[in-house]
């Protein structure tokens, strides 16, 4: 019975006036070697073992490079590296190391293009939004932490804080330049060294990163990046020699290092899982919501830890809220992540597709409707329709496992104390939004919602200035901001 | 006045009848619309205005947006010389092309719509008149009336009227609506057709983006054919947030009353990636309804010979420059 409630709209004819593929030039990404090593010291070097990994186009399927898979040596030489660079690094004047990330800041932004495209192949998402999101957000993290460097007496933590010495990162595949921006910059303003792993399915801007430290001249060892698999991950927050370590990603993998780490002096960062809760009031300007709702959870294919992926609707208006919900959805331009009229890329990787495919099997088989608009997908790649389940309740798993694909699951509530008791209802606690017109309320709701960021009237905004983080099972530590200066601070 | 009010077509089976039955009445619903959030409508159009049309989606945008032009002289300096050669450029805007589609309308003060008219015989080209006191509407009722009606008597197949902004802004709402209802009554002709009536709000003017929701409605329940944004006589006129939010509304209303009114965006648009941009947010909010000069107009002037430059580019490979589109 719920099977034949499952709507998807027959792919329409097109319409008068169809946009003509605009594509971006893949040649505009640089050339990508057919085999990388890792980054350590200030050279690119051969890892000690022998085992490759391949990193594929999600849009294409096709392999893309090879990268090392970083072995526990591998790992040790690059903390030694970072060791190594530690001591004259930490002892430079702030307006010293403020010039070097100055410099990457504006390197950055000279290759935008280029790292934007090569963004868009390495990882599925459109390139309007690595050229118009990802890229200039990665400069400006540079730029407003170059802005720091020489002005830590004054953030609040004493005179002359101390940096903490060597950090290992660990970041996730859906923002692979951006998160690795917003490690790197607060670790080497403050004064510290690093060692970054990116994630295993988007290496190629971590490692095209690495040629911009060698170009911004900056000194050996200061950043080096080790790729591989969790296998890396976990031989990197293990590492005796690491002070400190920042992770992104999921919420299983982010216990285990806290697990790992217990009993060590070790800092520790966690950023990880989301089911946010977007909430939209009677009264809230419909037209901006809708706009608000599609881009908190079909922006980046869904792949956001903070993506808006429940929509908290009040009963009073779900019907008028969802019809011109399912109208917007149906412009949503799915395709070719190089086409610069594309909306919604491609899932990352086939990995993840199964995951989307199997949760989404989950909200049909307990009984969700869902929906999806008329869109053509690409044959090759890994490909999701942007979906919608109405008549989901709390204890459906689409509303409280964090999905990261372009799948929103609405609920309903009366009044705004139930807006505020479902949206809190959930082990997460990483962001939530609240359309109203009444300022009022959104500080009312504000104060009740357990979650690091709270939006109003907008979703998904980013800014280096602000503080950005979880409440429980999503994690601990603040980057971005002033806040985000005492993640690497012996404070 | 009221009965007026209910007769107005806008209203007609849609449950929105006694709207306007009283100030109050039409008060309480325009400020039951929901709010706009400045912000985000930015955000939007700023979104759609990165929209890439390249080729062959260029080449139909082009002809596309010249056919929609109301291509306009509002000048105290105008002539009966410098109408014709206005009126001879929108019967053929590129010489060198015949294939060039011809502009939608001329637009003119009242006392040249008979010279318009004139120039446009034997054309299927509109000849769209300002009229009550435009551009500042400051005079009384029965000579807005009276303008409109000379403007119609000569011949005028649109009429573009200007609201009373003071009117507005005070928030005698109701008087703005029976004026509207009183010069659409005007656009009537002896055999019993009528002009077409663009409402042009003056949003420069009218500065809030919730103010403009309000208008827009207000014009739709009143009668307006179309509803166009500014006169082109202010500081700020067209801006792609202004036109989104009211092609918005004029969604919003199709849907609730059937009654389907077209949009105009009139000054400041002037090159060829402008009207780009408009045409996207037409074709995205509003879809292939609207895609046509009888739903969308551009009131502009020097944006033609843009179109025309770009639509030579397109069809032989060279930027020609400004020296080979004809100035009129």
């Amino acid at each position: 019975m719920a099977k034949n409630k499952n709507v998807e709209e027959p792919v329409k004819k097109s319409g008068l006036f169809e946009y003509a593929p605009a594509p971006e030039s893949p040649a505009a990404a640089g050339d990508i070697a057919s085999s990388y090593g890792h980054f350590i010291g200030g050279e690119f070097v051969d890892s000690s073992g022998s085992e490759a990994l391949k990193t594929v186009n999600p849009a294409t399927e096709q392999v893309l490079a090879e990268f090392a898979q970083g072995t526990d040596e591998d790992v040790d030489r690059a903390v030694t590296a970072a060791r190594k660079a530690f001591a004259d690094w930490s002892a430079l004047p702030g307006s010293e190391r403020a010039k070097y990330l100055f410099r990457i800041a504006r390197i950055v932004q000279e290759r935008s293009r280029e790292l934007a495209v090569l963004e868009s192949i390495d990882n599925g998402k459109p390139i309007r939004e690595t050229r118009d999101v990802d890229l200039p957000l990665v400069a400006a993290h540079f730029f407003y932490y170059a802005g720091w460097a020489d002005k830590l007496d004054y953030a609040g933590y004493g005179a002359n804080p101390k940096p903490l010495g060597v950090a290992g990162q660990v970041i996730p595949w859906n923002f692979p330049l951006l998160m690795l921006a917003w490690k790197i910059a607060p670790a080497l303003a403050t004064g510290n060294t690093v060692v970054l792993k990116p994630a295993e399915t988007t290496p190629l801007t971590a490692l095209r990163f690495a040629e911009i430290c060698r170009q911004a001249g900056l000194p050996k060892g200061v950043v080096n990046i080790v790729t591989g698999d969790g296998r890396t991950g976990a031989a990197l927050t293990a590492h005796p020699d690491v002070n400190k370590v920042a992770f992104t990603g999921s919420t299983p993998v982010g216990r285990a290092i806290a697990k790992q780490l217990a009993g060590t002096r070790k800092k520790l960062s966690l950023e990880l899982g989301g089911k946010a809760a977007n909430i939209v009031f009677d009264d809230a300007p419909i037209d901006q919501a809708v706009e608000g709702i599609v881009n908190g959870i079909f922006f980046n294919q869904g792949h956001v830890c903070c993506a808006g992926s429940r929509l908290l609707v009040q009963e009073s208006i779900q019907d008028e809220l969802l019809d011109a919900l399912k109208r917007r959805m149906g412009t949503l331009r799915v395709g070719d992540p190089l086409d610069k009229n594309t909306d919604i890329g491609a899932i990352n990787s086939a990995e993840q597709l199964a995951r989307i495919t199997a949760l989404t099997a989950a909200g049909e088989a307990e009984g969700a409707e869902r929906w999806s608009p008329a869109c053509e997908l690409p044959g090759n790649g890994f490909w999701f329709r942007p979906t919608l389940f109405t008549g989901v309740s709390q204890a459906h798993r689409i509303a409280q496992e964090e999905i990261f694909g372009p799948v929103l699951s609405v609920l309903t509530f009366r009044t705004p104390a139930e807006a505020v008791e479902k949206a809190n209802n959930t082990p997460y606690g990483l962001s939530a939004g609240i359309w109203t017109e009444k300022g009022s309320r959104i500080l009312w709701m504000a104060n009740r919602l357990k979650a690091g960021v709270v939006w109003a009237n907008t979703f998904n905004k980013f800014d280096p200035t602000s503080p950005f983080g979880g409440y429980k099972e999503s994690g601990y530590g603040r980057e971005g901001g002033r806040h985000g200066l005492e993640a690497y601070l012996d404070v | 006045m009221s009965t007026l009010a209910a007769n107005a077509p806008g209203a007609a089976g849609s449950g929105l009848a006694d709207v306007a039955a009283s100030e109050a009445s039409l008060r309480r619903f325009l400020h039951g619309l929901p709010g706009v959030d400045q912000v985000g409508l930015e955000a939007r159009a700023a979104t759609l205005g990165t929209r890439s049309i390249k080729t062959t989606a260029k080449a139909y945008a082009i002809d596309l947006a010249i056919s929609m032009i109301d291509l306009t002289t509002l000048e105290g300096a105008d002539t009966v010389g410098k109408v014709r050669a206005l009126c001879a450029k929108g019967r053929t805007p590129d010489p060198s092309d015949p294939g060039t589609p011809r502009v939608a309308a001329i637009c003119v003060y009242p006392d040249m719509v008979a010279t318009a008219k004139d120039a446009l015989r034997g054309t299927a080209i509109q000849v769209a008149s300002v009229a009550t006191a435009f551009p500042a509407g400051r005079a009384a009722l029965p000579v807005k009336l009276a303008d409109t009606a000379d403007a119609v008597a000569a011949g005028a197949d649109e009429i573009d009227m200007v609201i009373d902004r003071g009117a507005f802004l005070s928030g005698r709402y109701l008087d703005v609506f029976n004026e509207i209802v009183a010069v659409k009554e005007a656009c009537r002709r002896p055999d019993g057709t009528a002009a077409h009536l663009k409402v042009i709000f003056e949003t420069g003017e009218l500065q809030t983006y919730d103010n403009v929701r309000r208008a827009s409605w207000l014009a739709m329940l009143a009668g307006a054919d179309f509803i166009k944004t500014s006169t082109g006589k202010v500081a700020v006129n067209a801006t792609p947030p202004v036109t989104l939010l009211m092609l918005e509304a004029v969604r919003d209303f199709k849907a609730q009353t059937g009654v389907q009114v077209g949009v105009k965006p009139a000054g400041g648009i002037r090159t060829t990636k402008d009207a780009m941009k408009y045409l996207v947010m037409v074709n995205e909010t509003l879809g292939d309804d609207w895609l046509t000069p009888h739903w969308f107009r551009f009131g502009a002037s020097s944006l033609l010979n843009d179109l025309l430059m770009q639509r030579q580019k397109l069809t032989t490979g060279r930027y020609s420059g400004p020296d080979y589109v004809t100035v009129d």
